[in-house]
């Protein structure tokens, strides 16, 4: 047994250190994507549970035990569902519209601290990294409306990206507290901050810049009550209405993925990440409650469960909002607040309140 | 001051927060689905589904060919012919409802003096190729001597009644 063990750790010895770096980053970044695709499928279960369970119905549950099966069943049957390209289309940019949201989505994944010392790629700009990408989604979204070549799919690409691009801006704005009160553009050091229990996150000086920060979210993922993008009443499926098969599966999996993504930036930038809410409560230690102190990967897995069922929740509450009313929404309301609080901050750190106090 | 506290309630997401409690509640109550394969509502013994032609307990076949159900039939759906049987008496040497005609209303059943065509509770029944919705009259037999006990249970059910 220790030769079997020994000859693994020679062979690995016996690597070059460039090639052994490649492993291991390449081990991490399947670990992480598989780790994501794998909520999404989950989350796109779950959310046909929950919505149909404050609906008073059960949801999918013949796939497998409780129905747990039915992302499965949906992956091969559009899996094996054919790719129609309209005639009158760009077949390049069709095709690559669905990537374009996609790679996004899970790139962004590289900068997020996801347990404490585990981050793919720890750079020091890795706030301006979350904005970049974040915002080349929506090409992808333009990019299909366009090159679809239908009226519909051009309208709910324009609705999307006049959308996207105005919350984009609240969003800017809100990190911009964020920025003030981390004191760095490292996601890292951002959670870092946050440490100490519930009382040291920015949810609570920042406030108003997290709800601002979590509906600019769900507008920014053109989930409900925000999805004019694809008002079904009027025009069809909006940007995605031509796409089949797994093109429209990569869409799909696109938005899920940029769910799971907002819910897990929101997590870090308000809920402390991985960063436990009791920390500091010294009456658990040496109990069996005393990992519940600890920080762990499994926190900032349960903040992202938490807001993703605030995404279903949602949808299974608000009705769809009319476009004009999102835009004053966006422009009116939230970048006013957002400005507002930035200012209150810079008060509260002159005073040396809050995460400004020492 | 109602502005005020109109105002104070929309930055509170008043309205949002009460309509996410009521989803909520809901989220926690009980589902009222029935599982259907599995779980069945409860059922009428009236309950009008497949048609089905009784015999006497003797094995004679209750029919008398009057053809009220015939004429009463608002659908049209039913085709009798008769004729004199070996033993003197009036049958039907056709008897068939198309079920793609037959609305279920059960005037059939109503009209019947010898309640020979009755409309039983089986409602879970398909047809797989062209003509099988036409029921003849060994078909409607062979469904009321499977399921003559239950017929005869519903018959006795509703006797009160009538």
């Amino acid at each position: 047994m220790d030769a079997i063990v020994q000859y693994f750790v020679d062979a690995w010895n016996a690597l070059p250190p460039l090639l052994q770096y490649l492993t291991v980053v390449t081990t991490k970044i399947l670990v992480v994507t598989v780790g994501v695709i794998l909520c999404v499928a989950f989350s796109t279960y779950f959310e046909r549970k929950v919505i149909g369970h404050m609906q008073g119905r059960i949801g999918p549950n013949r796939v497998g035990p409780l129905g747990l099966g039915q992302p499965f069943a949906d992956v091969i049957k559009l899996l094996i569902k054919e790719i129609v390209v309209p005639t009158a289309s760009n077949r390049f940019l069709f095709v690559i519209a669905p990537l374009l949201t996609l790679i996004p989505a899970l790139a962004t994944w590289a900068v997020m601290p996801l347990h404490p010392g585990f981050t793919i790629a720890d750079i020091n700009a890795g706030l301006l990294y979350v904005l970049a990408l974040t915002s080349m989604g929506v090409y992808g979204v333009i990019l299909a409306g366009w090159a679809t070549n239908s009226k519909y799919a051009f309208l709910g690409a324009m609705r999307s990206a006049a959308q996207i691009v105005a919350y984009e801006i609240a969003m800017g704005f809100a990190l911009v507290g964020v920025l003030m009160a981390g004191g760095s553009l490292n996601l890292g050091d951002i959670v870092a901050k946050q440490a100490g229990g519930f009382s040291q996150w920015f949810l609570l000086p920042l406030f108003p810049l997290f709800i601002v920060y979590w509906i600019s979210g769900v507008a920014e993922t053109n989930r409900a009550p925000f999805d004019v993008a694809e008002g079904e009443s009027e025009i069809v499926a909006g940007f995605h209405v031509e796409y089949s098969g797994v093109a429209f599966a990569l869409f799909f999996l696109a938005e899920y993925a940029n769910m799971v993504l907002i819910s897990g930036l929101t997590a870090i930038f308000f809920l402390g990440g991985w960063a436990s809410p009791f920390e500091g409560w010294t009456f658990l230690d040496g109990t069996f409650l005393a990992f519940l102190a600890a920080p762990n990967f499994l926190w900032l897995f349960a903040k992202i469960a938490f807001f993703m069922y605030s995404f279903f929740w949602f949808r299974a509450t608000f009705p769809r909002y009319r476009y004009d009313q999102i835009m004053r929404l966006g422009w009116k309301v939230f970048i006013p607040v957002t400005i507002v609080w930035i200012a209150v901050e810079g008060v509260l750190a002159w005073l040396k309140i809050g995460p400004w106090a020492a | 001051m109602s502005r005020v506290i109109s105002t104070i309630k929309t930055f509170a997401l008043w309205e949002l927060l009460r309509g996410l409690g009521v989803t909520l509640r809901n989220f926690f109550r009980k589902p009222v689905t029935i599982h259907y394969p599995e779980e069945k509502t409860p059922q009428s013994h009236r309950f009008r589904g497949l048609h089905a032609l009784r015999r006497y307990p003797n094995g004679e076949e209750r029919c008398i060919a009057c053809k009220l159900c015939e004429a009463v039939c608002p659908a049209l759906a039913i085709t009798i012919e008769s004729d004199v049987s070996e033993d003197g008496t009036r049958r039907t040497t056709r008897y068939d409802i198309d079920l793609f005609k037959c609305i279920y209303c059960g005037f059939c059943e109503e009209a019947c003096p010898v309640d020979a065509i009755v409309e039983t509770r089986i409602h879970e029944y398909h047809f797989e190729k062209p003509g099988e919705n036409i029921m003849t009259k060994d078909k409607l037999l062979a469904v009321g001597d499977r399921y003559d006990a239950m017929i005869s249970a519903d018959k006795a059910a509703d006797a009160p009644y009538r």
